[in-house]
């Protein structure tokens, strides 16, 4: 039967994929029952696993997490909004090309989180900072992209477009647009990468009351390793789930369903 | 419109944008609206990063920082090297070490500050390692990418005319990847250049750049913090276009493996 051929094939993909976890898993079980370390700063995994529930069943690592991805999302969306209209309007004008690339390429391969002390200073500790700040450096990755989108846009398109007689507003809404996405997703995939990176860094620093990076930062006071690599483990999978789910579903229902890319 | 006149006027552009960026923030300095703790005006930050130049502080705080990024740069070139090159070249390899890799990817080098700081305690050997495991991610898919892409009708055209594997690895191998090789060391050395500001700013010790800038808010002393965000950018700066570029010209462009693609 090729469905259990199938079937068992699967399985051994599975099997595959997670012999490695087991064997790392064993050797960091070994290591932290002979007691080489102590056992507040190498928990066994079973008491990371136990933190892990005892936080989820009370919902204390649930709060975190939410509190953690709004300020993620409304920091995003700050930058997706900002960062592909500035794009945009870079690559339709000459104007605001000159005017904002100088500013833009200085602004850019400063590490984002050093710009934090600032805007710790200038909008003060908690939500407002550290929201600001994901947005500002999250929205340079989308400004690149977005730009070199709208540049890219296939010259013949433009101007067949044009020839069968497109005014400014369905050129841009029907050719620019849907020709410059590929791009421009590629901008906010690495937006958001960015942003998730540093969110979890200025978590830290701006003391806010709930989040996942000022669990982990807040659990380094009373030696809770095992609640530091609970939130790790968390942080981890919304990454993972940012890249895979979100972004696969948006390409897919957007640029490969008009073919214009292979999924 | 010839390209040379459209070049000036970009030119012309970017500098009275800069300019005027300048005076609107200096403007806004000596408005007096603001605290001039909080927005110091532009003399004052150059003075301050004179001053900090030649009594020599900037120098140590760079020079810390610097040797932080190399000791983690190197590191995770020896060990993602080779690990990028045997999980292409061998197949138990890679099956063993790509769910791993995959696993630890998403997980932001940041979270692992906190974690880090109880394992080796505050200070230099902390930061190293997350500069280690910030750039050892990048290293490792690009070699394993580039080994994998190599031209097979090279290889067999190499084995054809009687080379060993030994000459097929150094003599075809090596420098037929090593274009994804240099973008990955290009894009880890971005990375470690992020996460030592990061790793510098949790966990703080007495010297480095991200340490000065952070330690600068506790005294609201803007100015230091603005001349060391210039200092971090010059220096992302040089690393990036003078030893990567160079890196570059000597190695795949001589070679033809890749055109120079724009100025």
């Amino acid at each position: 039967m090729p469905a259990r051929g199938r079937d068992v094939a699967r399985w051994r993909v599975a099997a595959r994929n997670v012999f490695p976890f087991a064997v790392v898993g064993g050797i960091w079980e070994i290591v932290a029952h002979l007691g080489v370390f102590p056992p507040r700063l190498f928990p066994p995994l079973e008491a990371v696993a136990a933190s892990f529930v005892e936080l989820s069943l009370n919902g204390i690592l649930l709060h975190h997490t939410v509190e953690t991805v709004l300020r993620l999302l409304a920091g995003f969306a700050l930058a997706a909004v900002v960062g592909v209209a500035i794009g945009i309007a870079m690559g339709r004008s000459r104007w605001a090309e000159d005017v904002f690339l100088p500013l833009v390429s200085i602004a850019a391969p400063i590490p984002g989180l050093a710009y934090a002390p600032l805007f710790l200073l200038w909008f003060g500790l908690g939500n407002l900072s550290s929201i600001l700040l994901v947005g500002f450096v999250s929205m340079f990755a989308v400004i690149f992209n977005t730009w070199t989108g709208v540049k890219a846009v296939k010259e013949i398109w433009v101007r067949s477009a044009q020839a069968m007689g497109a005014d400014n507003k369905r050129l841009f809404r029907h050719v620019i647009l849907p020709g410059a996405l590929p791009y421009i997703f590629t901008g906010l995939r690495l937006g958001l990468a960015q942003a998730w990176r540093i969110l979890v860094a200025v978590e830290m620093l701006a003391a806010v009351p709930w989040g996942l990076g000022w669990l982990i930062f807040g659990a380094r006071e009373f030696l809770n390793t095992d609640v530091m690599l609970a939130g790790i483990t968390v942080i981890a999978v919304i990454g993972l789930l940012l890249e895979k789910q979100v972004f696969q579903r948006l390409e897919n229902y957007t640029i490969v369903r008009w073919g214009m890319m292979a999924s | 419109m010839t390209p040379a006149f459209t070049r000036i006027r970009s030119a012309r552009r970017a500098i009275i944008t800069l300019l005027l960026a300048a005076a609107v923030y200096e403007a806004a300095a000596r408005s007096g609206y603001f605290a001039p703790a909080l927005l110091p005006t532009i003399p004052t930050i150059a003075t301050t990063l004179f001053g900090m130049l030649a009594d020599g502080t900037m120098l140590w705080h760079a020079g810390y920082t610097l040797y932080r990024v190399l000791f983690g740069f190197a590191l995770s070139i020896v060990v993602g090297l080779p690990l990028g090159i045997m999980m292409a070249r061998f197949q138990p390899v890679e099956r063993f070490l790509l769910p791993l890799v995959s696993a630890l990817m998403p997980i932001p080098s940041f979270a692992l500050v906190p974690l880090f700081m109880l394992w080796f305690g505050i200070g230099n050997l902390t930061t190293i390692m997350i500069v280690f495991y910030a750039a050892t991610f990048p290293v490792l898919f690009n070699t394993w990418t580039g080994v994998r892409s190599v031209n097979p009708l090279w290889l067999r055209a190499a084995g054809a005319m009687g080379a060993d594997e030994h000459r097929l690895f150094w003599k075809v191998i090596i420098p037929g990847a090593s274009p994804f090789i240099i973008t990955g060391l290009r894009q880890a050395f971005l990375r470690c250049w992020i996460a030592v500001v990061g790793a510098e700013m949790i966990a703080a010790s007495d010297w480095g750049l991200g340490w000065v800038i952070f330690d600068a808010k506790e005294f609201l002393n803007a100015d230091i913090m603005m001349a060391s965000l210039a200092v971090i950018g010059g220096i992302g700066f040089v690393f990036e276009r003078l030893v990567f570029g160079s890196l570059e010209r000597a190695t795949v462009m001589r070679w033809g493996m890749m055109r120079m693609a724009k100025g």
